[in-house]
């Protein structure tokens, strides 16, 4: 029978579809890990952003990687409650944002944030603070188009939620 | 209309007033004026329409008649659509796709920031979602709004003249009735009257910022709620629902 840390670490695989460096446990999706005495997994995972069409694609996967590991049955539920944020993106999951070149999201409660101030935003290429945002939306609903002053490289962010 | 389920039909509205706009916001993509427009608006038809799946799954599961998201978006007909006249009125130029989207999200936020409090525990969750997306989306059409009507005479002028034509179709967005009032009563919608109030409270803020003058209000459209639409709607759901009704049952 395969226990619940075997799961764990088998979901260390399942990636992003969109940012595939970054797994479902480091992005904070994954909001609990039951087996059944029958060997079943249940995953209860919870939608990044509401309209986010890799959600299909990383319950499809999760399944995927479990079954073909030997675990009999596979269920995956989706809860909206309480909402994710991005401060549920593990350190490591930001540290792998950033070396794949999107800036990671703030902390929701930084004291700028709070005070409706625009955040400051670190190039991911060359670590430059002179950064403007070009566009709220970036090239996936989770991201922020910007431009680096400094390089004059642009970049995604990932939108702070 | 059936009012033996309010919380169905009120679950309805909310659903298919965002299937509607992320519809018409998707005919834009390709066709933005610039890349970055085209991105952030094919963005905001994938949110309102991510919030649309959510809420017209919940309404499915509400009537307990086994009706999918597919089933209510793909297999109903004109007349039992109970979205806003706003909603499905034309993209028109860039300001008058911003200015719909502006007076809609202007409505939108407070109204989902007050169905958190929701005693339906699934609208609420399906309103903590939303809420933090509705902010970007008020932020980014307030800033256009800004840059239209506090840009050249052109792009004033024709801001103004988006306003004064769809400021007709902004009196739905309020309006009450039996199943609005029953929700209410129930605790389950919010009180309308304070999200008029923060409404208009938006929409002076930016139009004032954005030198464009808040129309008079006279005439109200209505009748959206009761599955009455202008006749733009039936194009609408003549391209959305082609493929399924050219192929049941299609899969792929
Ligand atoms: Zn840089």
């Amino acid at each position: 029978m395969i226990t619940k840390d075997r799961i764990l670490e088998l979901l260390d695989y399942v990636k992003d579809p969109e940012i595939p460096v970054i797994n479902v446990l480091e992005l904070g999706v994954v909001r609990g890990v039951e087996v059944e005495e029958s060997g079943k997994a249940i995953i209860t995972i919870t939608p990044t952003y509401t309209g986010c069409p890799a959600m299909d694609a990383m319950a499809a996967d999760i399944k995927k990687e479990l079954l073909a590991a030997g675990v009999p049955e596979v269920e995956v539920k989706m809860t909206l409650a309480p909402a994710w944020t991005t401060d549920w993106i593990t350190d490591t999951g930001k540290r792998k944002l950033k070396e794949y070149g999107i800036a990671p999201p703030e902390k929701t409660a930084d004291i700028r944030a709070l005070k409706g101030e625009a955040p400051v935003v670190l190039c991911p290429h060359c670590g430059s603070k002179d950064t403007v945002m070009l566009s709220p939306f970036g090239s996936t609903a989770c991201k922020a188009l910007w431009k680096c002053n400094q390089c004059l490289e642009p970049f995604d962010q990932f939108k702070c939620l | 209309m059936a009012m033996s389920n309010p919380l169905f039909q009120y679950t309805l509205r909310l659903g298919d007033d965002l299937l509607i706009l992320s519809h018409r916001l998707s005919e834009w993509c390709g066709h933005g004026p610039i890349l970055e427009e085209d991105i952030a608006l094919t963005n905001r038809s994938l949110d309102h329409l991510g919030e649309a799946r959510n809420l017209l799954t919940y309404a499915g599961q509400v009537e307990g008649k086994g009706r999918t998201e597919d089933d209510l978006a793909y297999r109903r007909m004109e007349r039992q659509f109970t979205n806003v006249k706003l909603v499905e009125q034309p993209n028109g130029d860039y300001a008058h796709t911003m200015a719909r989207s502006f007076l809609f999200d202007a409505y939108h936020l407070p109204l989902m920031q007050a169905l958190l409090k929701s005693k339906d525990e699934q609208l609420a969750a399906i309103a903590g979602k939303s809420v933090k997306e509705a902010t970007y989306h008020l932020r980014a059409s307030s800033e256009w709004m800004v840059r239209f009507g506090d840009g050249t005479a052109e792009s004033h002028q024709r801001a103004q003249a988006a306003l004064d034509d769809l400021w007709t179709f902004t009196g739905e967005l309020f309006e009450s009735d039996d199943v609005l009032a029953q929700m209410t009563q129930a605790g389950i919608a919010p009180d309308m009257a304070a999200v008029k109030a923060a409404w208009s409270k938006t929409v002076d803020e930016v139009l004032a910022e954005a030198t464009l003058k808040r129309p008079a209000d006279g005439f109200m459209a209505t009748g959206g709620r009761k599955g009455m639409h202008t006749e733009h709607m039936g194009y609408i759901l003549a391209e959305m629902q082609h493929v399924t009704r050219a192929y049941p049952g299609a899969e792929w």
